[in-house]
């Protein structure tokens, strides 16, 4: 168990979830450079985890060595309580650059995953269809990458991952490309997919309003090496517009708390 | 690469070539190909030779007075081209053409306007080289920013003043990347012009030593113009990097 | 152009509407007829008593389309360089994709590649006569060793610049390596693949003319040499041209292909 840590806010757990996800000793270097020292860290299943820090602080790199993108210096990631030697089904990546492919259509793309896997063709099309229509996208499916906004690219990155229903959605700073207005949007957007599917969300941002605003939980990361500094439960009614939440003390509170935290870290 | 944990530096693995050309020599797989360590010999032998030293003289004439040439003509055409669109509206589609354009069929027309001699070669030199540096000459004036040579204006430059001191400096790193291709070409040129003229310089030697079979001859005098391509082509680039460091800034 | 500073209503139509348009057809006109006009007075003169005015090569060249001359020596020439091609085309892409993709072939390979294309490998041309003759497997090399580094080295640039986030993609969704070269590698790679072959085929236009020149002429290298000894100027020139413009026409061609099959925008995302 990580060690305890002061947090503000806390609320009562209910029944003890199972962890999805376990970091144990994570250690990773470059050449002599320390990017990220023993982490240590448990994803209760079905919650939505941040990982937040200053930019250099290795939250990418632990993202991407869940996904198995990275390999590990020390240490071992455990999904479902096996070892991770690599990507697999259980979990999916959203890209920050949304690694769309420019020459297939917003169809292919979807159905990427699917098709990687070996699923027929009339089958993975039709899920497809069924996820580009959930993220909002339906009537696209013929359109090119270079025809969508950015808004509307991130959400096909989106509408792939959930596609292949794993049961962890990593994502990789995925509204950091897009502007303030349609960033805002896909925090609703993604409070309401975490209410529809019973999926955990293992989420990096540099934003601190962000990710008070959809977590369950922020993993608070210092660099030089990287470290888990703070773990927090923000406490943040649920009820109400979201503006009427962005403008709520406890919200004001917790993002003005992790801002004093962080200070010290910006050079 | 990595080889037992060390990386590998990029043309290291031309000494494993050179040790495979060494082994097929030595067993005399094709009696076209002698073991490297004769050519070498041969090519020792070969430098000290009167007929070697003329023929390079010849060459290096030839291919240094084309150079020449092709540099004053391609970088005064490509600045031209670069500031007046009327010049690159009309004299763009040739220099696009002959860039990549089977040169060599106009030599033997150089030939029959220059004679078989030195000035045939100089003129293949010349058309092999310019376009490309016309061209990138082009591509670097292109790439100026009008400020610069508004600024230039303010302070109260000539237009000699804004050629020499602004536009040639400002357009150096893409000026020196199209003379080393430049060169290339040139060598590419003068060797071209010698084999199809046939009694002159290095042209000369090869027919010579391909017809008797003077293999060991033949692989040296061959290394030694490679080498001379790919040392020209270096100097300039060296030369290029020390500019390099400005090419990104000019907006 | 000049900055003119005249109320509009005083400049004439035609010239409102000239400085505006792009034209790019009519510059082209222009300059083609600015170059035929001063080789017709060039050839007047004579400044050379070898130059020949354009009017007299322009009808040596409609004379040889006529007699078929021309077009059978095209046919000649077209065999070896087509066969070339395609040999250094499938080779070409082999060995660069593989030299994109695998540390130790790229390390063996590409030093080789790059010396052949920047040394003068015209002066392998008469050895290549000696040993295989005079025939087409000479000609055929010839073209082979003048395309085939041009090939690779593109080949393998494109490679190398494929989108690395493509393939980690690939790999978060576990795909195999197959699969990464298959449907990533190769996809993200194919317009520089493309671009490489486009200009493979101009120095394949090189090698067979070379071929033709310094090796038994055939074809077009014939046409040249003949004409050349019998002194007859006009059709030497009129058939150099022709192939020059000949390989313009077809390399320029292959590039609109290029383009649409490739459209750039579709390109242009992250």
């Amino acid at each position: 168990m990580p060690a305890a840590l002061p947090r503000i806010h806390e609320r009562t757990m209910p029944a003890i979830r199972d962890n999805i996800v376990e970091v144990r000793g994570l250690s990773k270097f470059y050449g002599g450079f320390q990017a990220l020292k023993e982490i240590d860290l448990d994803f209760p299943e079905g919650e939505l985890i941040s990982l937040l820090g200053p930019s250099g602080c290795g939250k990418t790199t632990l993202l991407k060595m869940i996904a198995g993108l990275l390999e590990p210096s020390a240490g071992q990631v455990f999904v479902k309580g096996k070892a991770v030697t690599g990507p697999g089904p259980e979990r999916a990546f959203v890209f920050q650059d949304f690694a769309l492919m420019p020459w297939a259509t917003v169809l292919r793309n979807v159905a990427f995953g699917l098709e990687l896997r070996g699923t027929p063709k009339p089958e993975r099309h039709e899920t497809a269809r069924r996820y580009i229509a959930e993220v909002g996208l339906a009537g696209f499916e013929e359109r090119y990458p270079h025809e969508l906004s950015g808004g509307m690219r991130q959400r096909v990155g989106l509408a792939r991952a959930l596609a292949v229903n794993a049961d962890v959605l990593l994502m990789d700073e995925p509204f950091s490309a897009v502007d303030e207005q349609t960033r805002r949007k896909f925090q609703e957007d993604l409070l309401h997919l975490r209410r529809v599917q019973r999926k955990t969300f293992i989420f990096v941002t540099h934003s601190i309003e962000e990710a008070v605003y959809v977590s369950d939980r922020i993993v608070l990361l210092s660099r030089r090496p990287g470290r888990v500094s703070r773990i927090i439960e923000p406490d943040i009614p649920r009820d109400g517009t979201p503006d009427e939440i962005r403008r709520d003390r406890r919200y004001l509170d917790t993002v003005e708390d992790i801002w004093d935290g962080l200070k010290q870290f910006v050079d | 690469m990595m080889l037992f944990g060390y990386r590998l530096p990029m043309m290291s693995s031309l000494l494993v070539w050179c040790l495979i050309w060494e082994i097929v020599g030595r067993l005399d797989l094709m009696f076209l190909i002698p073991p490297l360590s004769s050519v070498v010999v041969a090519m020792v032998e070969l430098i000290q030779t009167k007929q070697f030293l003329t023929a390079t003289a010849v060459t290096l004439r030839s291919f240094v007075v084309g150079m020449v040439l092709a540099i004053v003509a391609g970088v005064a055409l490509g600045v031209l081209m670069g500031r007046f669109r009327a010049a690159d509206r009309l004299l763009g589609m040739w220099v696009n053409l002959f860039v990549s354009a089977p040169l060599s069929a106009l030599v033997p027309i150089l030939m029959i306007l220059f004679g078989l001699g030195d000035a045939t070669i100089v003129a293949t030199v010349f058309l092999f080289a310019v376009w490309i540096i016309a061209l990138d000459t082009q591509a670097g004036v292109k790439h100026i920013s009008g400020s610069l040579v508004e600024m230039s204006r303010s302070f109260g430059a000539s237009q000699r003043d804004v050629y020499l001191k602004i536009l040639l400096w400002a357009a150096l790193p893409e000026i020196l990347a199209g003379i080393r291709l430049g060169m290339i070409r040139g060598v590419k040129g003068v060797v071209i012009g010698q084999l199809l003229v046939s009694v002159i310089g290095y042209g000369e030697l090869f027919e010579l030593y391909s017809r008797n079979f003077l293999m060991e001859r033949f692989w040296a005098l061959t290394i030694l113009v490679f080498a001379f391509a790919i040392l020209v082509s270096e100097l300039v680039g060296a030369i290029e990097k020390r500019v390099e460091y400005y090419a990104g800034v000019r907006q | 152009m000049a900055h003119i500073s005249v109320p509009n209503n005083e400049v004439p139509g035609w010239i409102r509407w000239a400085a505006t348009r792009d034209h790019t057809l009519l510059w082209r006109l222009l300059s083609l007829g600015l170059f035929a006009g001063a080789w017709e007075i060039a050839g007047q003169i004579p400044i050379n008593y070898a130059l020949p005015p354009f009017s007299q090569t322009f009808m040596a060249f409609l004379g040889m389309v006529a007699d078929g001359s021309l077009i059978g020596a095209y046919a000649t020439t077209l065999q070896p360089l087509v066969i070339g091609i395609a040999i250094s085309a499938v080779l070409g892409v082999s060995i660069g994709v593989l030299m994109g993709l695998r540390p130790m072939a790229e390390w063996l390979a590409a030093p080789v590649f790059v010396v052949m294309q920047a040394a003068p490998m015209a002066a392998l041309i008469p050895l290549i006569t000696f040993v295989y003759g005079i025939g087409m497997t000479s000609k055929v090399l010839a073209v082979c060793v003048l395309a085939l580094p041009v090939i690779v080295l593109n080949c393998y640039k494109a490679v190398r610049n494929v989108n690395p986030s493509l393939v980690a993609m690939c790999k978060s969704f576990q795909g195999t390596r197959w699969q990464q070269v298959a449907k990533i590698v190769i996809p993200d790679a194919s317009p520089l693949i493309f671009a490489g072959l486009r200009l493979g085929i101009s120095a394949g236009f090189i090698g067979i003319v070379l071929a033709e020149l310094l090796i038994t002429p055939t074809g077009i290298g014939d046409l040249i040499t003949y004409h050349r000894s019998v002194a007859n100027y006009a059709e030497m020139y009129a058939t150099v041209v022709s192939i020059i413009v000949f390989s313009a026409v077809t390399v320029g061609g292959l590039q609109r292909v290029e383009l649409t099959l490739f459209r750039p925008e579709k390109r242009e995302i992250a």
